[in-house]
């Protein structure tokens, strides 16, 4: 269970994390700002709380993997690789640049710390389900953390890997769903049924269960709850808000895929940077 | 008389050698393993086989999540489903990263038989030749067939290797040193040369046989490795022939045709290069020698086509 200093910590990171997210992207470039803010708090807890990983040795054999299945939301895990010293901070505003390690889509040959290519949807429960068979084979004990959008779950391979990692009974897979329920162009639930979306996984074999996926606690209980479960495969479904912490992005599928004016830039920082303040501010009181 | 096996057999025993030589080789499979002869690895290695079920996508990308975390997976269905199925995750999970899964095709081609057009990857070459990253192996007998599934798991990177359930005769002996990237001259001949791979080797072979009847001498060029294609090679076996034949049970568009055609189209005075196959048509169902007669790809048609184009010289 997370202690109430490290979980004060732990909001400021993911305030840290929003804020460079937003930096990096910058104004006037298309980026993927909704997706990457509403799994900002998701992305903190697994790096900065729950996986085990050396920053110094990212190839370490028993580390713990993160695959963010749902690719075009990978700007925030290069905010979490480089804030841990995996790389640079300074290469952040690189996103997208020709040249650049950091790719629109992560690209795991160019970028350390990457534990797959992704960015078609859909591919990579099973693939996250491939490395956890491997370390069966291998006799390594590491769990693999595996990122999917609920607008991923309408692809029909997602569906293959559930049932096949229920078979296999994959204890160390865990699925964290970032359910902000908006895809590109509008709602998930305009194109495809989800729900009852817990209701699905635990017919596939799944255990699961149901948090804010803003709530940092909720997330690292809900993390742990995934330890105990060694028999099966454990989902977490997360619900979020797309673009999580700027007024004007939240909630927006216009921001899937958007870009912002000089002007819309510094109003989403201002926001950003005040919420990083009250987290601080919070953190100082909690010391103090 | 000469004994005749199926290229999909000699992989079913080679890679069952392969595991007992390297336990970091994983075999996946997709509800086929009988007809991919996988069945041999699962019998011996039950912890290491993975019957994903009837799921090619998932296949190869959990062979992918494998191969990262350091196995050797081999992923087998038929040329039309590993190819056809699993387009998006082999370009991007497999070939951009270049990651070390061996993607096994078997019963490609026409001689697929009775099964039809939906069974039946007259593409797959294609497919996998435009991948970066992909090498394209299509061995054309049981020895080559054997020494191709030991060389893939040497090989870095990933593999496409093409595979039959055609009867061929034994073109090796077993001194034959299979090399990724290597193509062999298996007969000489100064007049014409014919470029063939898998099935299609042993009927350039009918075919030298029957040209030289005719006093026309054909060299035979095994292409084993469509992708690198072996170049040197190739530019060396046309350079003083009246004529350059390409021979495959696949689509003349995007095949071994094309990739000769793409390495001498740069050389002035290149002979005509004539691609024998199957013209852009999808197959159907009927037997494999019924199949291969209806698409000109017997060693007497082959031989037929070859007059007529050197008519045309």
């Amino acid at each position: 269970m997370i202690r109430a200093d490290e979980l004060a910590g732990l909001r400021r990171k993911a305030a840290e994390m929003r804020w460079r997210i937003v930096n990096m992207m910058g104004s006037n470039k298309a980026n993927h700002f909704g997706g990457s803010l509403s799994v900002a708090d998701i992305v903190a807890a697994l790096y900065f709380y729950k996986m085990r990983y050396d920053p110094a040795n990212p190839c370490w054999p028993e580390r713990d993997r993160f695959l963010m299945s749902k690719g075009h939301s990978v700007p925030a895990q290069y905010v979490a690789l480089a804030m841990l010293g995996v790389f640079p901070l300074e290469e952040l505003p690189t996103l997208k640049r020709l040249g650049s390690r950091l790719q629109g889509h992560p690209a795991m040959h160019q970028m350390p710390g990457l534990e797959g290519c992704t960015g078609a949807l859909g591919e990579g429960l099973s693939y996250a389900n491939g490395m956890a068979l491997a370390g069966r084979i291998l006799g390594l004990s590491y769990d693999v953390y595996c990122v999917l959008g609920d607008g991923e779950l309408q692809e029909g391979q997602v569906w293959e890997a559930a049932m096949t990692a229920a078979k296999h009974c994959l204890g160390n897979v865990v699925a964290i769903i970032d359910r902000n329920r908006l895809k590109a162009m509008d709602e998930t639930a305009c194109s495809k049924l989800l729900d009852p979306l817990s209701a699905r996984w635990v017919d596939f074999g799944w255990a699961a269960t149901e948090i804010d996926g803003h709530d940092i606690a909720a997330i690292c209980d809900a993390l742990d709850w995934a330890d105990t479960q060694e028999q099966q495969p454990s989902v977490i479904i997360a619900n979020t808000v797309k673009g999580k912490g700027v007024s004007f992005i939240e909630g927006q599928p216009g921001y899937h895929n958007g870009r912002l004016s000089e002007e819309q830039l510094q109003q989403a920082l201002g926001e950003l940077e005040t919420a990083l303040t009250l987290v601080r501010d919070e953190q100082d009181d909690k010391i103090d | 008389m000469t004994r005749l096996t199926e290229t999909r057999y000699a992989y079913g025993e080679a890679l069952l050698e392969l595991g007992r030589q390297l336990p970091k080789v994983v075999v996946l499979d997709a509800d086929l393993y009988n007809s991919t002869r996988t069945v041999l690895f699962r019998d011996a290695f039950p912890e290491r086989f993975f019957d994903v079920g009837i799921s090619e996508a998932d296949m190869v990308s959990t062979a992918a999540g494998m191969a990262a975390a350091g196995l050797i997976p081999y992923c087998n269905s038929f040329a039309m489903f590993i190819t056809g199925m699993c387009y998006m995750p082999l370009r991007i999970q497999i070939a951009y990263p270049s990651l070390p899964v061996k993607l096994i095709g078997s019963s490609s081609g026409l001689t697929q038989g009775p099964d039809g057009a939906s069974h039946q990857a007259l593409e797959d070459i294609s497919i996998m030749r435009s991948l970066p990253n992909m090498v394209v192996v299509s061995p054309a007998d049981e020895v080559e067939t054997r020494r191709a599934t030991f060389a893939l798991a040497d090989w870095p990177g990933p593999v496409y290797m093409r595979l039959g359930r055609y009867p061929v005769p034994r073109l090796f002996d077993e001194g034959y040193h299979f090399e990724i990237g290597k193509a062999t001259i298996l007969r000489e001949g100064g007049d014409i040369v014919l470029f063939a791979t898998g099935h299609m080797v042993c009927k350039a072979l009918d075919a030298a046989d029957i040209l030289e009847r005719d006093r026309i001498e054909a060299r035979v060029v095994n292409i084993s490795t469509i992708k690198p294609l072996d170049e040197a090679t190739v530019r060396e076996a046309t350079d003083d022939v009246a004529l350059i034949v390409s021979v495959e049970e696949h689509n003349i568009i995007g095949g071994l045709g094309s990739a000769i055609a793409e390495c001498l189209s740069a050389i002035a005075d290149t002979p005509p290069l004539l691609r024998l196959g199957v013209r852009d048509e999808f197959g159907e169902s009927g037997l494999a020698d019924e199949l291969l007669t209806k698409h000109r790809l017997t060693g007497q048609l082959i031989a037929e086509d070859v007059h007529r184009a050197l008519r045309r010289c």
